[in-house]
């Protein structure tokens, strides 16, 4: 039985890199520090939904074929067709989407990775007016207010507080750890207490309040000394459970709401009593912690860039946090998904010039996001095959997008079976990198990050790298035969 | 006697619960489970008189589908539904990019009524359905 120390896990944007795993006689059989996520990937890793063997669309049915067969085949309809769309990246080694981006270009097809439905939105808005930020190693040690806006890190990144944020013991800021727990204690004891109250238990029971979504008054610890959480949300998630405050706003009315705190913060006067939902007198003392705060940071999710207004709202959360650089330190942050979605970014950016959406038909790199992206192209019925890896667009597009999918021949490239996979006409199965194969990452910081190889792939099975690189050398020997057949 | 509906808005994403499916695989009886179930209010589950774990449907102007309805634990969010992203929250949710690619997953109008005599299809049945594989 052997232990390896500081093992990376290839599950969210987290990447934590203090994962311990115990192999005995070449299995994984137990997780150490990791969240259940994180337990639920390495432990199941060998489960019966894995892919085992290539496999072949035949007369309706999947038919198991050998890798030469199904890399031929791949490369066949990659070769020929006009418009291929490779679509995912997100949960595969940087080396892997390397190969992709030099795969799209030689096909002429349209690389994009699943920021398209995550936090491409983000990245326009970064693209027009910037972004102050910082390394996550900079909000553990200094930063003294975490502000949540439009996401849930205990439930999409469970570790990112008690790693990054307010439960971690900094050099120059505590864990908020113990005030948590005696919040629970106090919870449970309340709960106790009504519940004895309903069954006539107590003479003097407490009153029973009904919870509303009624924003609630910002408290007095808002003005505490140490580490602040506050949560802004259209529900009530398990974070906004454990913050300082939470403010429950309306569903769609950030931008609104985003732009009130600007102009509180320029010490402008609103002449409206609520914004979105909220009270401006809530707001005012939201903008008070915002501004006597030492460091302060706003990390944002699919609550912003998925309601309407898309980039518009992160445009503005930007723009707030300019403003509030000119009073106090802040800083900004997505909270990027897939363990890789960052390094899809980075690596087509560095080959290509653009993030995402990348479209080669012309022989060189374009990017237009509605008109380039893989979303919009499929609305529009114009690709006419799709090698999907490393993501599952069948169970993230809207159905109207998938159908396209479907209608076309459809390559995937997954170490599970997913509904892309079920649906496609090739699937091949693949080393899981971080588990079966070492690689790079970039954590959400875009700090890279080295993946390991802990166990040995299922025999015979190769990787995203290997596979990628062999349907690429195809390519070209068609294409060459192509060439030679046209002179 | 009419059947009550209401009007709603539709919000897709994450659950932990989810995040363990997909994880696992999404063949799982977890992802299958977490993502074929809808979060409602419990005041508007009143108002359609469903209880909790009983089939409701759903209806936008992508499409229909039939989910688990259960009452949301933790505070109050009337007038507001949640599913969790897969292929059911697909099946529904509006393609409108608004030109940057990115479909509106989040804030669009859906109707609820109660399905006590429909059954939520399983994934085969529903890819089927859907896709004819």
């Amino acid at each position: 039985m052997t232990v390896v120390n500081s093992v990376t896990c290839p599950v969210c944007g987290c990447l934590c890199d203090d994962i311990e795993l115990t192999i005995d006689n070449g299995e994984i059989v137990k997780v150490k520090n990791g969240c259940s996520m994180c337990e639920s990937k390495f432990l199941s890793y060998k489960n019966e939904h894995r892919n085992k063997t290539p496999l072949i669309r035949k007369d309706g049915k999947m038919v198991p074929v050998s890798y030469e067969e199904a890399i031929h085949k791949s490369a066949e309809i990659l070769a020929n067709a006009n418009y291929p769309i490779l679509y995912g990246w997100s949960s595969t080694d940087c080396e892997a989407q390397r190969v992709g981006v030099e795969l799209a270009e030689e096909v002429g097809g349209v690389l994009d990775n699943t920021s398209l439905v995550c936090h491409g939105p983000s990245i326009l808005s970064v693209q027009e007016v910037g972004i102050p930020t910082c390394t996550l190693g900079q909000i553990r040690h200094r930063a003294d207010l975490i502000i949540y806006w439009g996401c849930d890190p205990w439930s999409a990144h469970p570790r990112h507080l008690e790693r990054y944020t307010s439960f971690t013991e900094g050099r120059f800021e505590g864990s908020e750890w113990k005030s948590y727990i005696n919040k629970v204690k106090a919870s449970a004891g309340k709960k106790k207490l009504l519940s004895l109250g309903r069954k006539g238990v107590l003479k003097h029971a407490p009153e029973i309040i009904p919870e509303t979504s009624a924003v609630a008054k910002p408290p007095e610890t808002l003005s505490k000394q140490g580490r602040k959480l506050i949560v802004i949300d259209v529900r009530k998630t398990m974070t906004a459970e454990i913050a300082d405050y939470f403010m429950q706003v309306e569903q769609g009315k950030d931008y609104e709401i985003m732009l009130a705190i600007r102009a509180l913060v320029k010490d402008q006067e609103l002449d409206v009593d609520k914004v979105g939902g909220v009270p401006v007198e809530y707001l005012q003392e939201l903008v008070d912690a915002m501004l006597n705060c030492e460091f302060g940071v706003i990390f944002f999710g699919m609550g912003l860039t998925q309601s309407v207004g898309k980039f518009r709202n992160v445009d503005v959360a930007i723009s707030l946090v300019r403003d509030l650089n000119r009073r106090t330190k802040f800083a900004i942050m997505p909270m990027r998904g897939h363990f890789n979605v960052t390094g899809a970014d980075t690596v087509s950016t560095w080959q290509t010039g653009y993030p995402y959406a990348v479209d080669f038909s012309l022989g060189y790199p374009r990017y237009n996001p509605g008109e380039t992206s893989v979303t919009d192209i499929l609305l529009r019925k114009e690709s006419d095959a799709a090698l999907v890896i490393a993501s599952d667009p069948g169970s993230n597009f809207p159905r109207k997008a998938v159908e396209h999918l479907v209608a076309n021949p459809l390559i995937v490239i997954d170490p599970h079976m997913n509904v892309t996979a079920l649906i496609g006409d090739i699937v091949f199965p693949t080393a899981i990198v971080g588990i079966e194969k070492a690689g790079s990452a970039y954590r959400m910081d875009h700090v890279p990050l080295p993946l390991k190889k802990v166990v040995e792939p299922p025999e015979g099975v190769l990787s995203d790298e290997e596979i990628l690189t062999r349907i690429l050398e195809e390519v070209r020997i068609i294409k060459a035969k192509k060439m030679q057949e046209a002179t | 006697m009419e059947q009550p509906k209401i009007r709603v808005t539709l919000l897709t994403g994450r659950t932990i619960e989810q995040g363990v499916g997909k994880e696992a695989g999404k063949g799982t009886k977890e992802y299958i489970d977490a993502t074929s179930m809808c979060y409602m209010d419990s005041s508007d589950m009143k108002k359609l008189g469903v209880k909790n774990n009983t089939n409701i449907l759903i209806s936008t102007s992508s499409g229909s589908v039939v989910l688990k309805a259960v009452k949301y634990p933790r505070g109050a969010m009337p007038g507001l539904i949640y599913i969790p992203y897969g292929p059911w929250a697909n099946a529904i949710c509006s393609s409108e990019t608004n030109g940057i690619g990115m479909p509106s997953f989040k804030g669009n109008p859906a109707f609820v009524e109660p399905a006590p005599n429909k059954s939520v299809l399983t994934m085969e049945e529903l890819l089927k359905s859907q896709f004819g594989r």
